[in-house]
């Protein structure tokens, strides 16, 4: 109980509760069709899209300990997505034959899938200590690549038609609660790493290697959990990409997806959490968007062009949040706000100001 | 009672001699001073005595225990903290911050427990921010600790990196070049922050430095490298009168 008080010590964390309780009140009512106004609630397009965003949040922010907390450029994250969406769905499939319900099955085989994806991520963040930067996006790279060509020829895996019937959920209710849980799960254990003494050495670390050795931080054993960890969760995504899409092939992990992720990662922000929710989000939701755009004539033709206008709006988006010009644009028009609502930075002043 | 002894140490880099049968003896709280032209091999004796490079020859001993060989995490935690010639500050981390991540292999608490927020993590936290405001307070930082690290002004970041690596509980302190950069008003301060540390922390110090207003004001005993061999070792004042000596700074 003492566990329990502490933690709700902290205002920040009871605030955060309230307000994942309540978007998953409001999501849940919305997939019901239970809101009053009708564009509120999802048609059903935009509930399966909902799904997917969640497990492409979970990957962004997987990705995102290792690219931006511990500052290794990692190209393999379809490689642990595939380990854990392989294993967790065999386990699915076996726990769901033998007469478990799928729900509590769904989160056995997120487990087990999520740590046949650690130790993936443990053995090749343990092979590769010595490698840094470029070298080690190679390595992850063909990492990925060599867990893709093997899942065509391991026995039992399907080749390249891969596993078919997986076990869905009930409704999309269900499916959605568990995501849900499942993006939390992730996000809590996120911050948490951050904000406690390993998440001080991590960020150590990335700063500067040396100094953090020469105060006695084990360099070695904090990339290799980092990656386990990033990797654990990719492969509970997996699992759940498994869940909602009924059938995984090799096709699905190919090195698009990873880079997918990591455009993610990087146009949210490299290091930023909340970039990450967001541009999984956007950057899900916009094909599918622009495909049901309408029937204007105009429209039509962006339907049409949509992956020319997915890129465009990559390039905007990129210009808008890195670009020296944008940035003192986009603080003309927003700065008083943006400086009202700026909580994170109101404890973090400047050294003039304190002098 | 001897702190640090270095039994002929040295190093090779491909054919070059860096340092070359190199003996120290450093008693305990004493201030010794390690000076001698530009490429010296100061800071590589530096690296050799935290694990940075492993020494050609020649062993070192920490309180009679031989530390060759080791790995600069292993070094640390036997006891043996440093600060950098080019200050190597976390610099996206506040002031407080770069303390306390020097005090995690005191105060331990494994991932789980920071994942599951279990109460050894609060307990650990606690004791951190307690620890770290002591140091601070101690340099004069108390102020500045919700600053981050890189907006610091250039001295205070020099204490801070002291602070910093006090705050692993070393035996042996290693100053590379501490006033570097500063004025003669900061040279003077910095000067008795390190009797302080001397005195209260009852630590011994090594430290590299070209200002020799300093070295005579502080450093109890010298020695003198140039191209890497020892030239003269013993008393400041005997040393820094040392014909010999005045050659190799000054030519002849």
């Amino acid at each position: 109980m003492k566990s329990f008080a502490n933690f709700f010590k902290t205002k920040k964390t009871l605030i955060n509760v309230i307000f994942a309780v309540l978007l998953y009140v409001l999501l849940f009512l919305s997939f019901n069709k239970s809101l009053p106004l009708e564009f509120l609630n999802l048609s059903r397009t935009n509930q399966s899209l909902a799904i997917k965003m969640s497990y492409y949040i979970i990957l962004a922010v997987s990705l995102n300990m290792v690219v931006g907390f511990l500052g290794e450029l990692s190209l393999g994250h379809a490689g642990f997505f595939a380990i854990g969406a392989y294993s967790g769905c065999l386990i699915a499939k076996l726990l769901v034959s033998m007469g478990i319900p799928s729900v509590p099955a769904f989160f056995i085989s997120c487990i087990i899938g999520g740590l046949a994806a650690a130790l993936g991520g443990f053995l090749i963040s343990s092979s590769i200590l010595r490698l840094s930067g470029d070298y080690l996006a190679i390595v992850t790279l063909a990492f990925g690549e060599v867990i893709r060509s093997f899942s065509k020829i391991i026995p039992g895996l399907g080749g390249t038609i891969g596993l078919m019937d997986i076990p869905g959920f009930s409704s999309r209710t269900v499916e959605f609660t568990c995501s849900f849980i499942l993006v939390v799960i992730t996000l809590a254990v996120f911050k948490n790493i951050t904000n406690s003494t390993h998440g001080r050495a991590v960020t150590a670390i990335r700063d500067n290697t040396i100094a953090a050795q020469s105060i006695g931080i084990n360099v070695k054993a904090y990339k290799i959990k980092i990656f386990a960890i990033s990797a654990f969760f990719a492969g509970v995504a997996g699992v759940l990409f498994g869940y909602y899409n009924n059938n995984i092939a090799p096709s699905y992990f190919t090195y698009n997806l990873s880079i997918e992720v990591l455009i993610m990662v990087v146009l949210g922000g490299i290091g930023s959490i909340k970039g990450s929710v967001i541009a999984a989000i956007v950057l899900t939701g916009i094909p599918d968007w622009l495909r049901n755009m309408g029937s204007n004539k105009f429209f039509n033709f962006i339907a049409d062009q949509r992956m020319l206008v997915y890129s465009l709006v990559l390039i905007i988006m990129m210009l808008f949040t890195s670009a020296p010009a944008f940035i003192n644009f986009r603080k003309k028009l927003f700065g008083n706000i943006s400086n009202k609502f700026n909580f994170k930075n109101k404890n973090k002043k400047t050294a003039e100001e304190v002098a | 009672m001897t702190v640090l002894e270095t039994k002929n140490l040295g190093i090779d880099f491909g054919g070059l001699h860096a340092v070359s049968e190199l003996n120290l003896k450093i008693e305990q709280g004493m201030l010794y001073g390690l000076i001698g032209p530009n490429g010296a091999g100061k800071t590589t004796v530096f690296n050799i005595l935290t694990g940075v490079y492993k020494p050609t020859f020649g062993t070192f001993y920490l309180n009679g225990e031989n530390l060759t060989g080791l790995s600069p995490i292993e070094i640390n935690k036997k006891g043996i903290a440093r600060t950098f010639q080019n200050i190597r500050l976390f610099g996206n981390m506040t002031v407080e911050q770069n303390v306390m991540v020097a005090l995690h292999n005191e105060f331990n608490c494994n991932l789980f427990e920071s994942i599951f927020r279990l109460p050894r993590h609060f307990k650990v936290e606690k004791q951190m921010h307690k620890k770290a405001t002591e140091l601070l307070e101690v340099f004069g930082l108390s102020k500045e600790k919700d600053v981050l690290a890189c907006n610091l002004p250039y001295g205070k970041q020099r204490k801070l990196e002291i602070a910093r690596a006090l705050a692993t509980n070393p035996k042996l302190l290693l100053l590379d070049e501490p006033a570097a950069g500063m004025n003669p008003n900061e040279t003077a301060e910095l000067m008795d922050n390190i009797r302080f540390i001397r005195d209260n922390f009852n630590m011994t110090i090594l430290l590299i430095e070209h200002d020799m207003k300093l070295v005579s004001g502080i450093c109890d005993e010298l020695t003198v490298l140039n191209f890497g061999t020892l030239l003269a070792s013993g008393k400041t004042t005997e040393v820094l009168n040392n014909p010999e000596v005045i050659t190799a700074y000054l030519g002849e």
